[in-house]
């Protein structure tokens, strides 16, 4: 079933053309990840997507529990749609405790009356717990360390109970055993919760390793689509990462 | 469950010990009006701490909601002669109202630009008071009733710190933290940005508007030069020199400055300077303000939760 389907999605700034006629479909349980030089157009895609920009054309529809059309999408409703996603640049609420950003997390679903508070906090240690950061409740999230901060960002995105996770750049500024770590979290999450994941990632060895679907883009223009076998044979990606002279 | 009954015992003997020396003439009348100052200070830091402390909206128009509350409840008390309590709780929902329909249009902006908007609209509040004769224009608003006593000063300053200690443990108190922390984030986890900034702005307004009745029915007499960009620069004093994103920090403040200000008096000439110095060393070394940093190491609720307590004792952590 299809749970995100993106139409002629385009994107200017100005004279800038910053995602060009993108067609994307993806279905429930698919670990995506999307790829591309810097300035490729990943994170505005991101940023499409969660409603923070508004296409200049084209259309995106989610296929959650309820349709959501393009001009349905606003930051502040997407969690509330399923929708949740972590940043490139960490974000996290940095004077506030590790269990208090977690908790946030609930909003959306307590401003619904859908979780009473007692089972929010049941639920925001019980995640704590799962991510292994329980015994940091009550630290700063300022004051953690990079790895952890990374972790208690995808906590944070997952006590929303999303279906989907969008992760940009997750493995950004780990060394290669942090990787490793993160590559076995993200297959964990998708088992436990039974989500579709789409992240943007510059690691390959993360994103050929878990991803099921690769999107390669090239100046804001979607430029190759395939299984990950397929994307490292591709002579259009090779071009975009390495220039005409390479192939 | 043990703490509240020990912090409900202490507001009664703090209630009645204050009701008694007043009574029996130990606490003189200039002494009685410096502790209704202290106690309209802290409702005014408390409130504006909620939306520049917590929400992380720097505002500096909070002298124009106490003007509004102030004009309501002279209006209601003197010219409708409705009873205090009426006019008291008017004054509040008129100030929120206020601060809703400024908020709206306002709260878009961020940082220096939201400053200079709410310092407009506090110069607009005041340039129509000034102009308006009904409520006297710039002669001012003469013969209020003195309505305001002991009982009323005391219980609006507990209420307004009950209320908002209260609003801020609660998760829609979490969601105007997380605004201040990061819009962006917070936004992404559903928190609706106009809607939390606007309810902190109603919040905060309408308890400066019950500053504003309060003290509208103590001083007989009020004028709009009362409440012009000076009171709310002392607010916001208040609020940083106690500590923004403190409770206790804008009780302590407000009573702080309220004492310092009353030794001055004696020394006249010496008195804007002696104050400015203690500012300016409280901010050299404490800028985080006098109790300022203590809240902020992630202790906002410590404590206060009893979900905290639950799940030390359930879980042994």
């Amino acid at each position: 079933m299809s749970v995100l389907k993106v139409t002629n999605l385009t994107k200017n700034f100005g004279g800038i053309k910053a995602v060009t006629d993108v067609n994307l479909n993806i279905e429930m349980g698919e670990i995506i990840g999307l790829i591309g030089p810097n300035g490729a157009g990943k994170t505005t895609l991101f940023n499409l997507l969660t409603g923070i920009y508004v296409p200049t054309s084209g259309q995106i529809e989610y296929n959650l529990n309820t349709k959501v059309k393009t001009k349905d999408l606003k930051p502040h409703k997407m969690v509330h749609y399923g929708v949740s996603r972590t940043f490139q640049n960490i974000r996290l609420f940095k004077d506030m405790s590790v269990l208090d950003n977690v908790l946030l997390g609930f909003h959306s679903l307590l401003f619904k009356r859908s979780i009473s508070r007692k089972d929010s906090f049941d639920e925001a240690y019980e995640l704590l717990k799962k991510f292994n950061l329980l015994n940091k409740k009550d630290e700063l999230a300022k004051n953690l360390p990079y790895g952890d901060q990374r972790r208690l960002e995808i906590a944070r995105a997952l006590a929303s109970k999303p279906m989907i996770l969008l992760l940009d750049e997750p493995a950004a500024g780990m060394n290669p055993k942090e990787t490793k770590e993160l590559k076995d979290l993200i297959f964990w999450i998708r088992n436990e919760y039974h989500l579709t994941i789409i992240l943007i990632e510059h690691d390959m060895s993360l994103v050929m390793n878990i991803c099921e679907r690769i999107f390669v883009f090239d100046y804001g223009n979607l430029v190759a689509s395939g299984t990950p076998k397929e994307i490292q044979n591709n002579k259009r990606v090779i071009t975009a990462y390495l220039g005409e002279e390479a192939v | 469950m043990k703490k509240n009954i020990i912090i409900i015992i202490s507001l009664l003997i703090a209630y009645l010990s204050g009701q008694y020396l007043i009574n029996t003439g130990i606490i003189d009348s200039y002494l009685q009006l410096n502790i209704f100052l202290i106690g309209i200070n802290i409702i005014l830091a408390v409130s504006l701490n909620l939306i520049t402390g917590f929400t992380g909206q720097f505002s500096l128009g909070h002298a124009a909601f106490m003007s509004i509350g102030a004009y309501t409840s002279a209006i209601l008390t003197a010219k409708m002669g409705l009873p205090f309590i009426v006019a008291l709780i008017a004054s509040g929902i008129v100030s929120a109202i206020a601060g809703v329909l400024i908020g709206i249009p306002t709260l878009r902006l961020k940082g220096d630009y939201l400053a200079i908007a709410t310092l407009g609209f506090g110069e607009i509040v005041r340039i129509l008071a000034l102009n308006t004769d009904y409520i006297g224009g710039a002669i001012g608003f003469n013969d209020i009733p003195q309505y305001t006593n002991w009982t009323y000063v005391f219980i609006m300053t507990v209420v307004t710190v009950l209320v908002i200690r209260y609003f801020l443990n609660s998760f829609h108190g979490r969601a105007c933290i997380a605004i201040r922390e990061d819009e962006i984030a917070a936004e992404a986890m559903g928190v609706n940005l106009t809607l939390y900034k606007v309810f902190a702005f109603a919040i905060g307004a309408f308890f400066a508007g019950i500053a504003g009745s309060l003290y509208a029915n103590y001083f007989y007499f009020i004028k709009p030069d009362s409440f012009g960009f000076m009171k709310s620069v002392d607010i916001v004093v208040t609020v940083v020199f106690g500590g923004m994103g403190s409770i206790l920090g804008s009780i302590v403040g407000a009573i702080a400055l309220s004492v310092i200000s009353l030794f001055l008096q004696n020394i006249p000439e010496l008195r804007m300077v002696i104050y400015s110095i203690i500012l300016f060393l409280v901010m050299v070394y404490r800028p985080t303000g006098l109790v300022g940093k203590k809240d902020k190491e992630g202790k906002y609720f410590k404590g206060l939760r009893k979900e905290d307590f639950q799940h030390v004792s359930a879980k042994g952590n």
